[in-house]
């Protein structure tokens, strides 16, 4: 390791070098905080309630930042990750629509519910070609195409 | 004076709880899962623990991101269970033992871990589901159950290593308690999954049968496994199995495995078990 060289705490670059996957570390709960407060906030039946019958309105109540406002109200799941959600807060938007964790995975991965099933009935999402981003573009290159090996893209905020 | 007689690592996986409460524990998807805890639930039947130190997470139930505690213990009467967005699931809340769990904090803090005491607190299926898989759907659960929450959420959680440290220091802390009581301790949680992102759905079944074979054979090999392995090997929410080294290092040196079942999927989740006695 070159110790003089400005770079990123070595933590955060590890994290980052992991595929498909936005860690929820201090600077990421910072920046999810009043996102996350509006999805506990769903915790609560009056509030689901009063969410679902008016999303932006019930949103303008916490002080997220226009992009997290937007990607809930266009259910943005990776988006949402990557704007400093946390996947179990999130969890509670998914419930709040009558949808399951499983259902919200596979909107992660671009998959239909179904072919996310098959996928994880069949022994789940191989971590061969999925541990760094270096093992990803190798894995990509080679034209892997099956489910488990990864038809979704390895990183980004693609939208879904 | 109060004993943990054996550890139980087992997964906590929302979506078990919601098989039983809905009624589709007899589904071919969920049948192979149910009959591999049978054992289990056995197990817990001859046994009859009269207190269950139950180290699981929370997942931003109980608490919000107000206060992020890395360990809590859950020193209440009872514990109410937690709507966490589709309804509190239909179980009894759980009963505490708060004179022994305020006994708890006062000898682990002492022992250095400076634990967070929680007097009032909702659980969530990180605890029932669990409590499920190991005692089914009685009208009210047959043990006390002291809550141990650990953060796993935000990271960095605490180390594998410092875990292990800490279910040695409960081992003490127990030991030194007057009540003659059968302690059974839970680490749950894992195995391998991960449930966000792209790289979703996650699971290696290879990590966690080392983990399994490691917690009866070699714990110290496994309290030595760095933070960033469970990400990159067995997802980002295998972080979990930090959780199972709490109970193990609870155990004393010498344990015998008495049960172990292993099954995939669960929902996104790869599903262990294992029942493990204290034979120090």
């Amino acid at each position: 390791m070159a110790e003089n060289k400005p770079r990123e705490p070595a933590h955060k670059e590890a994290y980052e070098d992991i595929p498909g996957t936005w860690v929820f570390d201090a600077q990421r709960a910072r920046q999810g905080y009043r996102l996350n407060e509006f999805l506990y906030s769903l915790m609560k039946a009056e509030n689901r309630k009063a969410f679902l019958g008016n999303e932006p309105e019930y949103t303008l109540k916490f002080k997220m930042t226009p992009e997290q406002r937007e990607a809930v109200l266009g259910r943005q799941w990776n988006r949402l990750l990557e704007l400093g959600g946390v996947s179990y807060a999130l969890a509670k938007l998914a419930f709040t629509d009558g949808k399951s964790y499983q259902w919200m995975a596979s909107r992660m991965t671009g998959m239909t519910e179904q072919e996310y099933v098959d996928m994880m009935t069949k022994g789940g999402r191989s971590p061969d070609g999925w541990r760094s981003r270096s093992e990803r573009s190798q894995a990509q290159r080679a034209g892997q195409t099956s489910a488990a090996g990864g038809t979704s893209p390895s990183n980004g905020p693609e939208r879904n | 004076m109060a004993r943990i007689i054996a550890g139980m690592g087992t997964s906590h996986t929302p979506a078990i709880g919601a098989a039983v409460d809905n009624g589709k524990a007899d589904q071919p998807y969920w049948r192979p899962l149910f009959a591999g805890y049978e054992p289990a639930k056995r197990w817990m039947a001859e046994t009859k623990p009269d207190v269950v130190i139950m180290v699981y997470n929370d997942h931003v139930n109980a608490f919000d991101f107000k206060v992020i505690p890395t360990f809590a213990i859950g020193c209440a009467e009872e514990f109410p269970i937690a709507d966490e967005g589709w309804g509190a699931r239909p179980v009894p809340p759980v009963k505490g033992h708060p004179e022994f769990a305020a006994h708890l904090v006062q000898s682990l803090v002492l022992d250095e871990f400076d634990m967070t005491i929680v007097n009032e607190m909702q659980i969530d299926h990180g605890f029932t589901v669990p409590m499920t898989l190991a005692f089914g759907h009685p009208a009210q659960w047959p043990v006390r159950a002291i809550p141990l929450a650990v953060n796993v959420i935000q990271y960095p959680a605490p180390t594998g290593h410092r875990c292990y440290m800490l279910g040695k220091a409960i081992r003490t802390a127990v030991e030194s308690w007057h009540e003659d009581l059968k302690v059974v301790i839970f680490g749950t949680g894992g195995m391998s999954h991960q449930i966000q992102g792209p790289r979703a759905g996650l699971v290696n079944s290879e990590f966690d049968m080392a983990f399994l074979d490691g917690l009866t054979r070699d714990p110290e090999r496994l309290a030595r496994i760095p933070p960033l392995e469970y990400l990159r090997d067995a997802g980002a929410e295998a972080i979990e199995l930090v959780m199972w080294l709490v109970m193990r290092g609870a155990l004393g040196e010498r344990v015998k495995e008495v049960s172990r079942f292993y099954h995939v999927p669960a929902s996104s989740t790869a599903v262990g078990n294992i029942i493990l006695e204290s034979q120090s």
